[in-house]
């Protein structure tokens, strides 16, 4: 017999009872949606993390103080206060390979202008520091090493800060007082808005990390140092001289832990990329368990839909009708249900994750893959569900189905 | 549609048995029945229920096979075929009618002629499929009615679509259970004249009745009982359906002329 001809006797008898059709299709439906929406919500989160770490700029080393516990709690790594001045120094003169590099400390403090004032994060970092994030001046000049060398009280402001403060008016030349003390503004950072975790990354000032440790903290060590390689593939030599100077320069012994941290950005990235593949995998997993729902409710109706047309089957089977015939029948229509309600869950899908990356903010991504995957996925559905019923009625005996009432 | 030439009976069955083991017991629904169908007769199976004409129909009509004993059809012996092979057969060489017509609800009268034409291996394209389907509605008079779903017909409308659906695949043999069964004398007398018609066309026709003035329209009767075949004779005084229904209008019409 001929498939399409199959394939139009089982949509035929499909739209019989549309109702139920739909009831049935509603498990595949909902699942194949759930699981769409769930994957294109974790590849939209994944999407953004790997953005956030381009963010930092390429070929980025990150060096952090050690990880200071007490009774046993780690307190994380820049807890410890292990990366000094003279570290630094070091690793521009000794270390080659090296492009820029910025030692970081950080504090937040009052910032006023006049009768504005705003709570601002306060980098101190070194004059290569946008160099390093790749984070472009928009107006004015980065402060320069003399600035650095001298502990001037000048500043780099962000975006935020700047409308906070000026409103619309270009701040370079201003005044702000940080903690009372008058710093002139040298330049504007172009912005680069929310961070992932939901934070102003343009609400910010940078000044001389000498002028921080000195005028504005009060403390000597640095919470980081962030280094550029000259290219990607330098970056792992970097990362090994880093941490031979450093165990050096810190007299840790061999086979002693390290009492600071190199990561380079790739790490980075691996690490958060692993967690968000984690996420996807698990919002997936969870949405499967509605697909599988779904499936098992096909063959339920299925199996309805075989005993109540047993007679339909004693008829065909007397006029010719193979097994097999009877087989791909029943098949082919578990196979519509399921394929017709993947379709409609890939709608669904689309539209709620676009709903929720609307409503609630969050980043989505729908792939291809996803759809061409959940498709066949439904499919496969139809196959392994629809078997069963179809199996029975291909199995009945011709006068038992017959005399059937 | 044509009687076969060549020699070889339709039905020719040598002490064909048919038991069905149920339980502890064993049932002898047919003990060794031996019968000749030659191409062109118009035969009638009666009994009582429990005589073993349905087990007889349903072998006969390849539905179920014999325990015992040889079945030819056509020349094939049945017994050496598989159930798709079964079905074959039934798809090339017979055509059913039952008593409850077994019309596929929801399907109009037309697709339910075709419907042998779907499981005919040839591969016909649907207009001819189409055009045979007509043609057979045609034969039993209900070409006005292709489109009409069984549900819109009268019982002997959906009796006639159903013997169009059985001639269809221009089968060597026409079975027919109980056709009049669920039907009033007048449409019966019509649908034995439709049996009657294409019997004298060439076709083959074996049916089951109990009912023994519907017998009298064959040409022979098969008596059974417990199984076995009591008598087998040629019908003596044979019933033309068309003089029949002439007599029965003739009465009507006396009936209502009456004062």
């Amino acid at each position: 017999m001929i498939i399409f001809a199959t394939l139009r006797m089982s949509i035929r008898a499909l739209r019989r009872n549309t109702l139920r059709t739909l009831l049935t299709m509603l498990g595949i439906i909902i699942g194949v949606g759930a699981v769409i929406a769930m994957v294109s919500i974790g590849n939209g989160a994944k999407a953004q993390v790997e953005a956030q770490i381009a963010s930092l700029g390429q070929n980025v080393i990150l060096v952090m103080s050690g990880n200071f516990s007490r009774g046993g709690f780690a307190m994380g790594f820049g807890s410890m206060p292990t990366l000094t001045k003279e570290d630094y120094e070091s690793i521009r003169r000794e270390v080659s390979g090296v492009a820029a590099s910025s030692p970081e400390v950080r504090t937040a403090a009052q910032i006023a202008v006049g009768s504005q004032n705003i709570n601002s994060s306060i980098l101190g970092v070194g004059d290569e520091y946008p160099d390093v994030r790749s984070w472009p001046i928009a107006s004015g000049a980065i402060f320069t090493e003399q600035d650095v060398r001298g502990a001037n009280k000048v500043a780099v402001i962000g975006k935020t800060t700047a409308t906070t403060l000026f409103g619309e008016g270009d701040p370079v030349g201003q005044i702000i007082r940080i903690k009372n003390a008058p710093f002139v503004v040298t330049g504007l950072l172009s912005s680069k808005g929310m961070s992932m975790m939901g934070q102003d990354q343009d609400d910010i000032v940078l000044v001389p990390y000498t002028s921080a440790m000195k005028r504005l903290s009060g403390v000597t060590t640095f919470r980081s140092f962030q280094i550029k390689s000259v290219s990607s593939e330098a970056v792992t030599e970097v990362q090994q001289q880093i941490t031979d100077l450093l165990r050096q320069r810190h007299k840790i012994e061999p086979g002693k832990d390290d009492d600071f941290l190199v990561r380079t950005q790739q790490e980075i990235t691996q690490t958060a990329t692993e967690a968000s593949r984690v996420m996807t995998l698990l919002l997936g997993s969870i949405a499967s368990v509605s697909l599988l729902v779904g499936g098992i409710g096909i063959m339920n109706i299925m199996l309805v839909s075989v005993t109540e047309r047993t007679r339909e089957i004693g008829i065909r089977l007397a006029v010719g009708a193979r097994s097999r015939d009877i087989l791909l029948q029943f098949l082919i229509e578990a196979i519509a249900l399921s394929l017709v309600g993947g379709i409609l869950g890939i709608f669904l899908g689309m539209g709620g994750s676009t709903l929720v990356s609307s409503k609630m903010g969050w980043a989505t991504l729908i792939s291809m893959d996803s759809i061409v995957i959940s498709f066949l996925f439904s499919g496969a559905i139809g196959i392994f569900f629809g078997f069963y019923p179809a199996r029975k009625a291909a199995q009945l005996d011709p006068i038992d189905a017959l005399r059937y009432e | 549609m044509k009687a076969e030439a060549n020699g070889h009976p339709v039905i020719q069955l040598d002490e064909m048995s048919k038991t069905y083991h149920t339980g502890e017991v064993d049932v002898h629904a047919v003990r060794g029945v031996s019968l000749t169908v030659k191409p062109g007769e118009f035969l009638a199976i009666m009994g009582a229920s429990g005589s073993g004409k349905s087990t007889m129909m349903n072998i006969i009509g390849c539905l179920d096979r014999p325990t015992g004993g040889r079945y030819l059809l056509d020349g094939v012996d049945v017994n050496d075929l598989n159930r798709d092979e079964l079905a074959l057969l039934r798809n090339q060489k017979l055509g059913f009618v039952f008593q409850g017509f077994n019309l596929l609800s929801r399907t109009s009268a037309l697709e339910n002629v075709e419907l042998p034409m779907l499981y005919n291996r040839d591969g016909m394209s649907s207009r001819e499929q189409r055009e045979r389907g007509l043609k057979a509605l045609e034969m039993v008079g209900l070409s006005d009615r292709a489109d009409h779903h069984p549900n819109q017909l009268s019982g002997g409308q959906q009796q006639r679509v159903a013997i169009a659906r059985s001639l269809v695949n221009e089968p060597k043999l026409l079975l027919a259970d109980e056709p009049t069964g669920n039907l009033d004398s007048h449409t019966s007398i019509e649908i034995m004249g439709i049996f009657q018609k294409l019997n004298r066309q060439g076709m083959t026709v074996v049916m089951v009745t109990h009912e023994l003035d519907i017998a009298r329209y064959t040409m022979r009767n098969v008596v059974m009982r417990d199984g076995r075949v009591v008598s087998d004779v040629p019908v003596a005084n044979r019933l033309d359906a068309a003089d029949e229904l002439e007599k029965l209008r003739a009465e009507q019409q006396a009936i209502q002329l009456a004062p």
